[in-house]
């Protein structure tokens, strides 16, 4: 079980308000990421859901039970660090098994669970190792079996990719998801990675300055964003926001409009312009396009290959249901 | 730094390096030499270098000297113990410090630094005063107090550097798992602070063991180490060198021989950090 | 990382450190300063606890202290100049790539843990000593007068003594200083075109400036208090009295404690000045 709910959680580092008051419920058995640029305060909330810091004020409670004041240690969550936080001077056996022994555990059952652990994990042969012999995405994996064997309410991940490579990343991304499947426990994972974020959870918390933007599952986040942070930052290439006379015409603040609702026509269209850089990727193609007028370049994605180069001329039609309005404040207008 | 290096030029650096290096330790090697010889071969005109008969007359006729084995049991005390007393108090320190760091942290470093800084007269009467008054001048327990303060300030400091080094995430681990502060110390922090703690000891034994202003002005025979021994000698008593030699082979020895294997901690332990 | 349990905790493991150096430095400081400003002389039972400024001027007006800090100016610049510029040559040395560069360094830092009063022993009899020292054998051998180091160039003796011990210090600083500079600043460099001398000046110079300045103000700490060294070979005569000598002198010699405490006083103030700067920069180095 694991059902973690926030009512009016709020950190003050001295003067500095990190996280204004913030309820959010998280319900057992749930994937959820909290994404936003760095320094918005998603490690942080991470931190006192760990117990890692104290709260300044509201109430966190774990299966209903109150936890604001318990120690790390008595919350029953594991957490996976982003340096992995292995323990340089023991073995990877006594790494998995430092949990177990802290709690504890007779011998023959912990070695039941390291056994399992390091089975499910592909590490059954790297357990007599220290974690510098091992290479970055195994230490990774050693973190997550560390985890896992206390069989904990829920998994916390503080950016665990973000110092892997490139290929082991779209890898172990796969194997947490999977692993989430399997163990249908609770976990919050916290990334700057829109992609992590789209492509991994039930649920996307977004933060900005410690505040939530907006919760949904990712669709929700990519068809409705509520606001112009959460519509500029959730989607890859990011969305085109227009101000000034195009927003007018559709009688509010900024429109956006996403590089993939963005048709090339031979003529006509709303946007008339140059192609600045243009990235053939094969499936897709990418222009940047420069249009009179306007300070940035305008991201367009067209399916396959296209035939048109830097220097070419372009004219664009944006899908006409699929144009985002927002307000002066920045609200999404439906 | 991929580069053809030159043999000829790799030899000449080599000669000159050598050279150098020599004539540095010259006076180490002059004085181990000494200390083989008879008394006449040690002021013999010419100076012999190699050729003589090796004896070990002037180690035996030195532990003879009544007060040389209580100097160097004295020197061990002292050192070993303001060492161990110190570790006690700054380890604790150390680890707040470098983990749990506050507000005032980076203060509370720089004024221990400063204690360091205080020169010696500066306090040297009333240090014989209370000593007296307790009743403490001429004891062991006087010098390993009085070490272990004034080197406390570099251990702290090099405890703390080496602290710095350990992931605070590795803790936090252990935490998540369960440990508590106790368990967090013995099985984490403690084994990965091992070298650290290690070589702070190493130091501070050298320091302790070469210190020569308070071993020397608070001690006058039943609790002075090596250094008021050697001192000793400095009023001379005929022919003496070989034996003077065998006294120095004897009270350096052992802290040359720490000295070599705890070189990089030197730079850490006395520049407080500020050369990397 | 800090919660409420851990920080009081903290608070806790550092409270013994805090108090025996407070204590330590408090106590014995305090006393040495009441004592500054009385007429305190236990061998002709005077005492007398409130004489103003008395002791500080008759201290720093003395023939003795201007002497002093002379002695102490020299000692401590002839010092200071020798370790510095041997340090950097030896720093240099040792970066090359020579055979058994290993037992070089081994060789070259083993007079730092000589123990002051050996070296000071040692300097004093085999080599300075003008009738058996070796300098004297080499004096003759070359068919010159021998010289009495100890008794006609006292300090010049003394400096070469401790600089002895203290130029394995600066060397080892300034190697791991030299040896942190990058390959690639000084290839980019003889790209451009800059010859051996402009390397040195232009980029390895500034680089251990740093390195240097700490080396000078570490050094200038403990020597302001050397000790042993005169305290074996001359015990403060011909001249090579520093201002910590002097002090110990009126302390422990003569007893007069007033006007060693007074000495004292000035010492610390005098110490001070330097360690202000010395904290700057390890203070600034504590913040990255």
């Amino acid at each position: 079980m694991g059902r973690i709910t926030l009512e009016n959680v709020q950190k003050r580092f001295g003067e500095v308000e990190v996280i204004p008051p913030l309820n959010l419920t998280i319900e057992d058995g749930e994937f959820v990421v909290f994404v936003g640029p760095s320094g918005c305060g998603k490690s942080t909330l991470l931190r006192l859901i760990a117990g890692l810091e104290d709260v300044s004020g509201g109430e966190i409670r774990i299966d209903g039970r109150p936890a604001t004041d318990l120690p790390p240690a008595k919350r029953g969550l594991a957490m996976v660090f982003q340096s992995y936080a292995l323990y340089p001077h023991m073995s990877v056996r006594k790494n998995i098994a430092f949990p177990l022994k802290m709690a504890g555990m007779d011998q023959a059952e912990q070695d039941r669970r390291i056994a399992k652990a390091a089975e499910a994990l592909n590490l059954t042969d790297y357990l007599d190792r220290r974690p510098g012999q091992l290479s970055g995405g195994q230490r990774q994996r050693v973190a997550i079996g560390r985890a896992i064997v206390r069989e904990p309410a829920a998994f916390l991940f503080d950016e665990p990719l973000s110092n892997l490579d490139a290929a082991l990343r779209v890898g172990m991304r796969m194997e947490i998801s999977e692993l989430h499947t399997t163990l249908a426990t609770t976990m919050i994972y916290v990334t700057h990675d829109q992609v992590e974020a789209m492509t991994m959870a039930d649920k996307i918390v977004v933060l900005r300055a410690g505040n939530i933007e907006q919760v949904g599952t990712p669709l929700d986040l990519y068809r409705e964003p509520r606001n112009v942070f959460v519509a500029g930052f959730i989607g890859s290439p990011k969305m085109n926001l227009l101000e000034g006379e195009h927003a007018r015409a559709h009688g509010c603040k900024t429109i956006g409009i996403r590089p993939e609702h963005l048709d090339v026509v031979d003529s006509g269209g709303t946007f008339t312009g140059k192609i600045g850089v243009a990235e053939h990727l094969g499936s897709d193609t990418f222009f940047h396009v420069h249009i009179p007028g306007m300070a940035e370049p305008m991201t367009v994605r067209a399916s396959g290959e296209v035939g048109l180069r830097h220097g070419d001329p372009i004219h664009l039609a944006p899908q006409a249901d699929k144009i985002h309005r927002f307000d002066d404040k920045g609200l999404r207008i439906s | 730094m991929a580069r053809a290096i030159t043999t000829r030029k790799k030899v000449m650096w080599t000669a000159l390096s050598w050279g150098i290096g020599l004539l540095i330790f010259f006076p180490i090697l002059w004085t181990f030499l000494t200390s083989f010889k008879t008394e006449a071969t040690a002021i013999a005109d010419p100076p012999v270098w190699f050729a003589f008969d090796w004896t070990l007359e002037n180690y035996r006729a030195v532990q003879e000297r009544s007060n040389y084995p209580l100097a160097l049991t004295n020197s061990i005390i002292i050192a070993v113990g303001s060492t161990i007393l110190g570790i006690a108090i700054a380890v604790p320190a150390a680890w707040a410090m470098a983990f749990v760091p506050g507000r005032r942290t980076k203060d509370v470093l720089l004024w221990m630094l400063s204690t360091k800084m205080l020169p010696a007269v500066g306090v040297l009467y009333p240090l014989v005063l209370l000593a007296k008054w307790l009743g403490v001048m001429d004891s062991r327990i006087l010098l390993i107090v009085v070490l272990m303060l004034i080197n406390l300030p570099i251990i702290v400091w090099m405890l703390y550097t080496y602290f710095r080094e350990i992931p605070g995430e590795i803790l936090e681990a252990a935490r998540m798992d369960g440990a508590s502060l106790r368990n967090e110390i013995i099985y984490v922090l403690t084994p990965m602070a091992i070298p650290g703690i290690a070589s702070t000891i190493l130091l501070n034994i050298i320091l302790a063991w070469n210190e020569a202003f308070w071993t020397i002005l608070l001690t006058t025979v039943d609790a002075a180490p090596l250094t008021k021994f050697i001192a000793s000698f400095s009023a001379p008593e005929g022919l003496f060198y070989a034996k003077l030699s065998a006294a120095s082979m004897m009270a350096i020895a052992p802290i040359l021989v720490m000295g070599w294997f705890s070189q990089k901690q030197l730079v850490r332990g006395l520049t407080f950090g500020a050369v990397k | 990382m800090a919660t409420q349990h851990s920080r009081s905790a903290a608070r806790l493991m550092i409270a013994p450190a805090v108090f025996v150096l407070l204590v330590w430095m408090l106590i014995p400081l305090c006393m040495t300063l009441y004592f500054s400003f009385a007429d305190y002389r236990p061998m002709r039972a005077t005492f007398e606890p409130w004489i103003g400024f008395d002791n500080y001027v008759s201290f720093v007006t003395s023939s003795s202290f201007t002497n002093s800090v002379i002695t102490t100016l020299q000692m401590v610049g002839g010092i200071l100049c020798i370790t510095i510029a041997g340090g950097i040559a030896l720093a240099l040395l040792l970066d090359q790539p020579i055979f058994g560069q290993g037992v070089v360094r081994i060789l070259v830092i083993a007079p730092f843990f000589v123990m002051p009063t050996v070296s000071a022993l040692v300097w004093k009899n085999m080599f300075f000593n003008v009738d058996n020292g070796l300098f004297s054998y080499l004096y003759k051998a070359l068919g010159l007068q021998p010289y009495d180091f100890l008794s006609q160039a006292p300090v010049f003796s003394i400096v070469v003594i401790v600089a002895w011990q203290w130029l394995p210090f600066a060397t080892l600083i300034l190697l791991t200083a030299v040896q942190s500079l990058s390959s690639e600043q000084l290839e980019a460099a003889e790209m451009d075109g800059a010859p051996g001398w402009a390397r040195f000046w232009y980029i390895i110079l500034p680089h251990l400036s740093r390195a240097i300045t700490v080396v000078i103000l570490i050094q200038t700490i403990f020597l302001l208090s050397v000790f042993a060294e005169i305290f074996v070979t001359t015990n403060g005569a011909f001249g090579t009295r520093t201002l910590t000598y002097l002090v110990y002198q009126r302390v422990l010699e003569s007893q007069n404690i007033g006007l060693g405490s007074a000495g004292g006083i000035i010492a610390v103030i005098l110490a001070n000045i330097v360690a202000i700067f010395l904290m700057r920069i390890v203070g600034k180095n504590l913040d990255n």
